[in-house]
């Protein structure tokens, strides 16, 4: 070693313990990420491979385009249809509700409240957020059905409506949150241009920073239904287990979410095409909630740099 | 010590401060807007002091004075654009021709109309070039035949038409910071105000497009009162036939912009402007 060569003031002082210590909790900390990732890679192979096997007994169009469903009863038909108006009918009416009102919270929160005001409103609306599903779906059994029903008497003691009302009460708090967020990103700036010319208010609000914000609040409804689409315990507690293609909203109906758990509590044998139903089902469940949660970020890279 | 009492001690001090409070020269102009002992607080801090002052007609009138000095609060007070800060509270008055801006039965998004504003940052809508400048008129009633000329016109007294005429559909947010700026002007001229406010309208750009701004106001001031703040005080003195020194809350000086920077009569005002603080 040559002796000129300058001391390094730099070498490490601690043990040498130190450099595996942190190689080691990187690795557990990796082993914690790619545990969430396997699992959900071992739910699809495992919801797809049973899927198959119902699709070797069942054409997939008489499953997709089939407008009967009876699986438990003989004739045995696989037409989904039913299953997914059910399941259509619960996001349209959940959307009809949720959406109205969630946007004019959102509106109110973002730009009509004082700062008061919203920090008491903003984290109740998170509380409604946490509710169990399932107390919302006795609320809508025991509280919304009765009242449906002393307003229309012919209302089913299962039926859409109820549901629907429910969901969407369920899903606005989302709505609301998202928006306001997405209100609240268009910059101050833009509102001032607007006063500045003359503007009111509510011409500010629909004109100016709405559309600023077009890009997240779309995405927020998407992604609220298609929590929509998933909900299953208060869409089978109040709308009932009993396929049919309707548009009632009074009757009963059956969704997709309702139907998985009618088979996982009954004591269908495994193997059986009864069975394998549910996998078809929730596979295509999977798909729709996949497809609208794909849009909901497409929607929001999209319009991203809308100002700057 | 009372509030008032305090606010009136303040206001004195301000008029011993300032024994130019309203030049001789002005006499010759009427004067469209007027600010009365205003006091702006936000909270509990006072930024504007009890500040009485003339901006006299078809002239540039320069707010200058250092950082924090309230002349932008003073400047936002005048068309009530104030209004949207929440903890802001006013007291005094702020007279259009007569008529006290601050009073129970004025409309304020009406004198907004009037009186037009322009940020410091440019501010244009996510929308095209053409619908920047025709948005105010259109919500507020001009018929829609009509804005294809308006916007031309805007566009032509904001010396920006040669340069988008080709692409009014485009998104204004394709110009340039300068383009964009003038671009709010035309938006503030297409309302056809009676006043324009300009707070620190170059501060954002480039010399060239400061120089454009700054012969765009020597065009403006044939048509429209203006009222600008500025921090740089060579702009204030090309632009401008009045000018303002503020400091901290209070007018110091105001006067003919020429007598104000060569011959200051309060020694406060000589050292600003001679650069020896701010």
């Amino acid at each position: 070693m040559n002796p000129n060569e300058p001391k390094n003031q730099l070498a490490s002082k601690t043990s040498p313990w130190r450099d595996r210590r942190e190689r080691g909790i990187g690795w557990v900390l990796l082993g914690s990420a790619s545990l969430s990732v396997a699992t959900t890679i071992g739910i699809v192979v495992v919801l797809f491979r049973e899927a198959f096997e119902f699709f070797s007994k069942v054409p997939v169009t008489d499953f997709l385009f089939g407008t009967r469903w009876t699986p438990l009863l003989e004739p045995r038909h696989f037409g989904v249809l039913p299953l997914l108006s059910g399941t259509m009918m619960i996001v349209v009416g959940s959307a009809v509700i949720a959406i109205p009102l969630g946007l004019a919270s959102a509106i109110y929160l973002s730009e009509y409240s004082t700062p008061r005001i919203r920090t008491v409103l903003k984290p109740v609306l998170e509380i409604l957020a946490g509710i169990p599903t399932v107390v919302y779906g006795f609320f809508a059994l025991t509280f919304v059905t009765p009242l449906l029903q002393a307003v229309l008497p012919q209302t089913n003691v299962f039926n859409a409506a109820s549901a629907s009302i429910v969901v969407g009460i369920m899903i606005l708090p989302m709505i609301a949150s998202l928006c306001d967020d997405a209100l609240r990103a268009v910059p101050d700036e833009l509102r001032q241009g607007g006063y500045a010319v003359g503007a009111t208010s509510m011409e500010v609000t629909l004109r100016i920073v709405l559309p600023g914000a077009l890009s997240g609040v779309l995405a927020s409804f998407v992604l609220a239904l298609s929590r929509a689409i998933g909900e299953t315990m208060a869409v089978t507690l109040a709308a009932g287990m009993t396929p049919k293609l309707t548009a009632n909203y009074l009757e009963s109906i059956g969704t997709m979410t309702a139907y998985i758990v009618q088979v996982s509590l009954g004591d269908t044998p495994t193997g059986t095409i009864e069975y394998n139903t549910i996998f078809a089902v929730g596979a295509l469940l999977f798909l729709i909630t996949l497809v609208m949660n794909v849009l909901a970020h497409r929607i929001l890279q999209r319009y991203r740099e809308v100002y700057e | 010590m009372t509030p008032s009492n305090h606010l009136a001690t303040q206001v004195d001090e301000a008029a011993e401060k300032a024994p130019n409070g309203t030049p001789d020269s002005l006499r010759d102009h009427t004067t469209v807007l007027e600010s009365r002992d205003l006091v702006v607080r936000y909270g509990t801090t006072e930024a504007v002091k009890g500040i009485t002052l003339e901006i006299p007609e078809k002239m540039v009138t320069a707010i200058i004075g250092p950082s924090g000095c309230g002349k932008s609060t003073f400047l936002r007070t005048l068309n009530r654009m104030n209004d949207f800060v929440p903890s802001v509270s006013i007291s005094g008055h702020v007279f259009y021709r007569g008529t006290d801006l601050y009073s129970r039965d004025v409309d304020p998004v009406e004198a907004r109309r009037r009186i037009g504003m322009v940020f410091q940052k440019p501010n244009p809508f996510p929308k095209s070039i053409f619908r920047n400048v025709s948005w105010g008129p259109a919500i507020n009633g001009v018929p829609k035949r009509q804005l294809p000329d308006l916007v031309e016109d805007s566009l032509r007294k904001a010396a920006l038409w040669d340069e988008v005429k080709d692409r009014l559909h485009d998104s204004a947010l394709g110009l340039s910071g300068g383009q964009q700026q003038r671009l709010c002007i035309a938006r503030s001229l297409a309302m056809e105000p009676e006043i324009l406010l300009m707070d620190e309208p170059c501060s954002a750009l480039d010399p060239v497009s400061t120089g454009k701004i700054e012969d765009l106001m020597f065009e403006l001031k044939k048509r429209y009162t203006m009222v600008i703040v500025t921090h740089n005080m060579q702009q204030a003195a090309r632009v401008s036939d009045y000018t303002a020194f503020l400091e901290a809350g209070v007018l110091v000086e105001f006067d003919d912009t020429d007598q104000l920077f060569t011959n200051p009569s309060v020694r406060r005002t000589e050292e600003y402007v001679t650069g020896r603080f701010g």
